[in-house]
């Protein structure tokens, strides 16, 4: 499979080794002319203003509005998340909008109130899974469509799919427990194979 | 649920590579700051070529300044506290900073210890001049490396310096043998442990970044080859003659500096970098890369 990440700022190279360390062909995308061919997308974690500053710069937002639109899957982790979002409830910006959803940017605080927590995420199945929640957003509201697969023990959701969609407010890239990006591929795979 | 641990403080580092952290005075250059793509700002209550112009004692900002810059902005906002001077940062934790910057353009508020950074909950960011430097950072907390470079000049080389340094120190742990780790620990002046740890990973244990000098976004490149994580720039945006428009291009020089088309093509029209300083010509005890150990 070959997944591209976005690199225009943030942790993409952890991704980049993860996704390879599984035997997927991962490269980073700077430029429009580095989606094609692709089966699959990470947005990275980062700054969400800095990486969509410079997607707007270099003319990446309507090409990755199409390629989600084409049925590719892209995974977007805490920046990722923010980006792939309808709406944002406390920023007035641009985003894909590719998710019927409203998430809340930096919505547990600054960096003091930064955490690590086990999280139960079900779909990956009774092991918690160690997430490294940073700056985070959250979830705030969803339509029918997306489905939460993961919450806080508050209920705050912090993890969902919509179609090929697939969103986490922490890192699973900064952990080691590869089963997030395990279950990403999976969604790429059978994406790939009913081309 | 757990706060302040090392994952967390370092996940944070880690978020910022790639990217720029611009100096800034006031919550209107914060907003510049921003607006054109920066990774964090971080509020200061002078750019240090002001600090090495003004003299005297320089001291952590004004705390309304940082609690105004942060309420302007939504990225990260990072502050410099004095070499050692932890009520400093004791104070800009309580404010809620984002990361700490135990800082030499500041003037040390002690000659012989840097603070303990490993029980602060926020962050911190340290400079060196050489791995040793780098790695006694990290022991006592430090989340994120720079290089110390001279700031307030807009003259790269004191950057290049380090960096080659600590690079070049990291490529000859990578190719020692393991009986010569600890003997290399001790001529650096470092933990045996973080020494090992380079010989089998072939890098530092945080991120690091290029800062002191950074002035137009082909230095952001040349620091980027070099093996730069991102870039701080202090007064290489404000002190130029179009900060919004020197903001903007260093940032894309960040993202594409292995692409020298687009590094020339955002360097076009800049207008005037800040003025340059001659390291040579800066008196010895002027200089701030020589404070800290």
């Amino acid at each position: 499979m070959k997944i591209g990440v976005l690199a225009l700022q943030g942790a993409f190279l952890e991704h980049i080794h993860i996704m390879q360390q599984l035997g997927a062909e991962a490269s980073p995308i700077r430029l429009p002319n580095e989606l094609d061919g692709k089966d699959g997308f990470i947005i990275p974690g980062g700054e969400s203003s800095a990486m969509l500053n410079l997607m707007q710069s270099f003319n990446l937002i309507q090409p990755l509005r199409e390629i989600a639109k084409g049925g590719v899957p892209i995974w977007g982790t805490c920046a990722g998340m923010i980006l792939l979002a309808k709406k944002i409830s406390n920023l007035d910006t641009e985003t894909l909008a590719l998710m019927d959803m409203t998430v809340r940017r930096n919505a547990f605080g600054r960096q003091i109130d930064s955490f690590e927590t086990e999280l139960s995420i079900p779909a990956l199945g009774n092991k918690p899974f160690p997430a490294v929640f940073i700056r985070a957003p959250f979830i705030e509201s969803a339509s029918q469509k997306v489905e939460i697969l993961a919450r806080l023990p508050d209920g705050t959701p912090v993890a969902a799919k919509q179609g090929k969609l697939l969103v986490t407010a922490f890192h699973p890239e900064l952990t080691g427990d590869p089963r997030l990006h395990d279950y990403f591929l999976k969604i790429v795979t059978s994406a790939a194979s009913k081309k | 649920m757990e706060k302040g641990t090392w994952k967390v403080k370092e996940g944070l580092a880690r978020m910022l590579k790639g990217g720029v952290i611009m100096d800034v005075v006031t919550p209107e250059q914060a907003k510049i700051a921003e607006d054109a793509g920066a990774c964090a700002v971080m509020a200061l209550e002078r750019v240090p070529a002001d600090i090495r112009s003004a003299g005297g004692v320089a001291r952590m900002a004004d705390p309304a300044i940082i609690s105004a810059i942060m309420k302007t902005v939504g990225i990260p906002v990072m502050a410099k506290c004095r070499i050692g001077h932890f009520a400093e940062a004791q104070l800009l934790q309580s404010l809620g900073v984002d990361f700490i910057d135990e800082s030499e353009v500041l003037t040390p508020a002690d000659e012989s210890f840097h603070i303990w950074k490993q029980d602060f909950t926020v962050p911190f960011v340290c400079g060196c001049r050489d791995l040793g430097e780098a790695l006694r950072r990290i022991t006592e907390g430090a989340a994120m490396i720079r290089t110390k470079g001279e700031a307030g000049t807009g003259n790269i080389v004191e950057a290049v310096r380090h960096m080659r340094a600590v690079q070049g120190a990291i490529r000859r742990i990578r190719g020692l043998p393991q009986e010569e780790l600890v003997a290399e620990a001790k001529a650096l002046g470092a933990s045996p442990e973080l020494v090992m740890g380079i010989h089998s990973s072939g890098k530092l244990p945080v991120v690091n970044f290029a800062a002191g000098g950074v002035a137009t976004p082909a230095d952001a490149s040349l620091m980027m080859q070099l093996g730069a994580e991102g870039v701080f720039v202090g007064s290489g945006i404000f002190k130029s003659s179009d900060p919004p428009a020197m903001a903007r291009a260093i940032v894309k020089a960040t993202t594409h500096y292995q692409d020298p088309a687009i590094v020339a093509e955002v360097s076009k029209g800049l207008g005037e970098a800040m003025a340059g300083l001659d390291i040579k010509t800066i008196p010895q005890q002027e200089l701030l890369a020589t404070r800290g150990w």
